[in-house]
C-alpha cells in the first residue's frame, strides 16, 4: 500500500472519523515547499490556526488544513517556545493572510515571510504583547481597554473620498467596519475590518468537556448551527472512536438540508428586498416562517439548535411526521417555483442582479473562493458530492454550478440548492433506517485528534479537535468558510456603485461571528 | 406582473394578533411617563445593535419583520440610525471589542430612550459568559429596561418584550 500523500514526500497518518482525513507533522523549513506543491496540485487551504503546546513541554504549533481530492490533510508545524516564527504562506494561499494575523494576535506565532503583519482580532480588548489563547492566560483575565488604532490602506487622488461604515450598521446585521474609497458613486476600493464580535470562543472551548462543547459549537454562527453541531459531533466521534447509528446520520442529513433551505429562503427574500422588490421579501419570509414553525413542531427548535449531539441526534422524528414534512416541503417547492419565475421575469430585479458584484472563475480560483459563492463562480466543489459519506452516499447529490459569478449567479445557486435539498430531504425521509438515534460516547484518550468537515449552507465548516485528559478539550478550532470569502467581497465591489453594496454583500451573506470567534 | 399580483391575492393577509405585555420581563421599573408612552406606543422607532451575538437572535429579529407579525401595523419600525431611535434592541453578550461602539450608540440615542436586551446572552452573558473578550450581559454596559430570555427568543417573545417596554408598568 502506498503512503498517504507520498507525492508530497509525506507519510501522513489516517485519522479515525467519518471523513477521509490525515495528519502529519513537518518542520517549519518544509512548510512553504509543501504548500507550493499542494497549490500546484489544486489543493485548497481549508483553515490555518495555532496552538499552545507549552504545557506538554513543547513550544507552540501552527496547523494547516489542506483539501485534496483524497481527503483533508492536517499539517502541524512545531514552533519553538523562545522564537515562534514560521515562514508565512499568504503569497501562496491568499486566504491565509487574515488567518495568520488572527493566530499572531491570539498566540504570538508570527509569520516571517509575509507583507501584512497588521493586527486582526485584537482591537482594544487586550494590549500588544498579550496573547489570550496562551495557556498561561486565564480565560477570566481582564486587560485594560486600550486604544484601537488600525492602519487602513489609504487611497489618494483627485476627487477620492472615504465612507466609513460600521461597526453598527444601518440594518439588522452583525457588526463590522467597511472603509470605502470612492469617486462619485463608484467604489475604487473596499477594506474590511472585522473582529468586533470576538468573544473568546476558542478559549471557552478549552474550559469545556467534549459533551459540553456541543452547545457552544452550535453557537459559533447561529445561522449554521446544524452544520457546526454536526462537524463538532463528527470530530468528537472521530477522537473517541464512537460510531453514530445509521438512523442518526439520516436525521442529521435531514436537519442539514432543512437548515440550507431555511437560510436560502431568507436570503432570496432579502435579495428581492435589496432591489426594491419587497414583494419577494414578504413572500419568501412567509415561506421561511412556515418552515421554522415546522422545525419547532418536529424537532423542538425553530433553528434546530442542539438537535445534533456527539453520538447521534437528541430527538427522533415523531411517528408519521415524515409524511407531513414531505407534504409541507412539496407545498413550499411549488411556491418557490412560482416565485422563481416571477424573479426570472422581473426586468427591474434582473437588471440589478446581472453583472453586479462579479467574481470571475479565474479570480475565484486564485483567491480560494469557496462554498455557495464559489459554486456561483465556477468552483464546483461540494463536500456532499466530493466525499459521499453516509447519509449522502446513496442519494447522488448534485452540486449547483454557475460560472458568471455575479449576484444573479448567487441567486441562481440558491434556487438550485433549495430544490436539490428538498429532493434530498424527501429521499432521506423515505429511506429513514430504523434503530437507535444515539450511541454512547466512548472515552477519549488525551491528545486524540478528530476532524469534522461538513458542507453547511454557506460552505465548508471545519472543526479541528485535539483532546486533553479527562474528556476535555486541549484545542478546538472552528473554521467558517467566510474566512475565505470575505476578501473576495472586497474584489466583487470594484467598479460597482455604493448603493449596490448592500445587494452584493447580501448575495454573499457571510458570517461575522463565525470568523470573529 | 400578472403572476406577481396573482401571488399577492392568493396569499391574502397572514398577519397574526400581537402578544400582550409581560411584566415579568422588566429589568427596571417603567421610568417613562404616560404621555411619552402614549406616543411611543403609536410610533416606536427601534435601532438594533448586535453587540456580539452568534447571529441567532438576529434571525428572529428578521423573522419578526415577516408578514406574520405585521410590525409596522403596530406602529413599530426599525430605523437606520440611533439618532432616529426611541429604543435600542441589543443582542449578544457584549464583546469587549463592541463595548465602546455600544456605549456610543446609546449616547447617540436621544432621551427619553428605552433599552431591550434580547436573548440568553443579552440577559446573562449566556454560554459565552464573561471573559477576556466578553463583558457578559448587556446591563453590564448600558442600563436595560426589559430583558427577553431565549436562545434565541421567538419573534412573539421579542415583540412581547418590546410591547412591555412601552406599556406602563405596575
Amino acid at each position: 500500500m502506498s503512503k498517504a500523500f507520498e507525492e508530497l514526500g509525506l507519510d501522513a497518518t489516517p485519522l479515525a472519523g467519518a471523513m477521509p482525513a490525515f495528519c502529519v507533522s513537518i518542520p517549519a523549513g518544509e512548510l512553504r515547499g509543501i504548500c507550493e506543491q499542494a497549490r500546484a496540485r489544486k489543493a485548497r487551504l481549508v483553515a490555518l490556526w495555532g496552538s499552545d503546546e507549552t504545557p506538554r513541554r513543547a513550544g507552540y504549533a501552527l496547523h494547516l488544513a489542506l483539501g485534496f481530492p483524497s481527503g483533508l490533510l492536517w499539517l502541524s508545524v512545531p514552533l519553538s517556545r523562545e522564537d515562534p516564527h514560521y515562514p508565512g504562506i499568504a503569497d501562496i494561499y491568499a486566504s491565509a493572510n487574515r488567518m495568520q494575523r488572527a493566530a499572531a494576535d491570539l498566540l504570538g506565532i508570527i509569520p516571517s515571510v509575509d507583507a501584512d503583519r497588521r493586527k486582526w482580532l485584537r482591537h482594544g480588548a487586550w494590549p500588544e504583547g498579550a496573547f489570550p489563547l496562551r495557556k498561561t492566560v486565564e480565560a477570566a483575565a481582564r486587560f485594560a481597554q486600550g486604544p484601537d488604532r488600525y492602519p487602513f490602506i489609504p487611497v489618494e487622488g483627485e476627487g477620492v473620498h472615504e465612507i466609513p461604515v460600521g461597526p453598527v450598521h444601518a440594518g439588522t446585521i452583525e457588526p463590522g467596519h467597511f472603509r470605502f474609497s470612492i469617486v462619485g458613486e463608484k467604489i475604487l476600493r473596499l477594506e474590511e475590518r472585522l473582529g468586533y464580535k470576538h468573544k473568546g470562543i476558542e478559549k471557552r472551548f478549552e474550559q469545556m468537556t467534549l459533551e459540553e462543547g456541543a452547545k457552544l459549537a452550535g453557537r459559533v454562527s447561529g445561522d449554521s448551527t446544524v452544520a457546526y453541531a454536526w462537524a463538532y459531533a463528527m470530530a468528537v466521534e472521530g477522537a473517541t472512536g464512537t460510531e453514530p447509528p445509521p438512523r442518526a446520520l439520516a436525521l442529521r442529513g435531514i436537519l442539514l438540508e432543512l437548515e440550507r433551505i431555511a437560510n436560502h429562503l431568507g436570503d432570496l427574500g432579502y435579495l428581492g428586498n435589496d432591489v426594491a422588490l419587497s414583494f419577494g421579501f414578504f413572500q419568501f419570509w412567509r415561506l421561511k416562517e412556515d418552515l421554522l414553525r415546522t422545525h419547532a413542531q418536529l424537532f423542538g427548535h425553530r433553528y434546530l439548535m442542539d438537535a445534533i449531539v456527539p453520538g447521534g441526534v437528541a430527538k427522533d422524528l415523531p411517528r408519521g411526521a415524515g409524511e407531513s414534512l414531505t407534504a409541507h416541503l412539496e407545498r413550499i417547492e411549488r411556491e418557490v417555483a412560482a416565485l422563481k419565475s416571477i424573479y426570472d421575469e422581473h426586468a427591474g430585479a434582473q437588471d440589478r442582479f446581472i453583472m453586479t458584484g462579479q467574481v470571475t472563475p479565474a479570480l475565484a480560483e486564485r483567491m480560494g473562493l469557496t462554498g455557495l459563492a464559489g459554486r456561483a463562480s465556477g468552483i464546483a466543489r461540494d463536500l456532499r458530492v466530493d466525499y459521499a459519506i453516509p447519509p449522502y452516499q446513496q442519494l447522488d447529490p448534485r452540486a449547483a454550478s454557475h460560472t458568471r459569478g455575479d449576484v444573479a449567479a448567487r441567486v441562481a445557486v440558491r434556487f438550485d440548492e433549495v430544490f436539490e435539498s428538498m429532493r434530498l430531504v424527501q429521499a432521506l425521509v423515505q429511506q429513514l433506517p430504523p434503530g437507535d438515534i444515539r450511541a454512547p460516547l466512548a472515552a477519549a484518550a488525551a491528545g486524540a485528534r478528530g476532524v469534522g468537515w461538513i458542507e453547511g449552507w454557506r460552505g465548508e465548516v471545519l472543526i479541528a479537535l485535539e483532546t486533553a485528559a479527562a474528556n476535555r478539550i486541549h484545542r478546538l478550532h472552528p473554521h467558517d468558510p467566510s474566512w475565505q470569502n470575505w476578501p473576495l467581497l472586497e474584489h466583487a465591489v470594484h467598479g460597482n456603485i455604493v448603493p449596490d453594496f448592500p445587494l452584493i454583500n447580501k448575495s454573499f451573506n457571510l458570517s461575522y461571528s463565525g470568523v470573529d470567534l | 406582473m400578472y403572476q406577481l399580483l396573482k401571488q399577492i391575492v392568493k396569499t391574502g393577509i397572514v398577519s397574526e394578533p400581537a402578544p400582550l405585555p409581560d411584566d415579568a420581563l422588566r429589568a427596571l421599573e417603567q421610568r417613562l411617563g404616560q404621555v411619552i408612552l402614549k406616543h411611543f406606543g403609536r410610533a416606536l422607532a427601534i435601532r438594533h445593535v448586535d453587540a456580539g451575538s452568534c447571529n441567532g437572535c438576529e434571525l428572529e429579529i428578521h423573522a419578526m419583520n415577516s408578514p406574520y407579525y405585521n410590525l409596522e401595523g403596530l406602529g413599530i419600525k426599525f430605523v437606520a440610525s440611533p439618532r432616529h431611535a426611541d429604543m435600542l434592541l441589543v443582542t449578544g453578550p457584549v464583546s469587549r471589542n463592541m463595548e465602546t461602539a455600544l456605549k456610543r450608540t446609546w449616547e447617540a440615542t436621544p432621551d427619553p430612550k428605552l433599552v431591550v436586551a434580547i436573548g440568553d446572552c443579552g440577559c446573562t452573558g449566556g454560554i459565552f459568559g464573561e471573559s477576556y473578550a466578553s463583558c457578559g450581559r448587556v446591563s453590564n454596559v448600558i442600563p436595560v429596561d426589559v430583558a427577553v430570555p431565549g436562545c434565541p427568543p421567538t419573534p412573539v417573545a421579542i415583540l412581547q418584550g418590546i410591547l412591555t417596554a412601552i406599556t406602563p408598568g405596575r
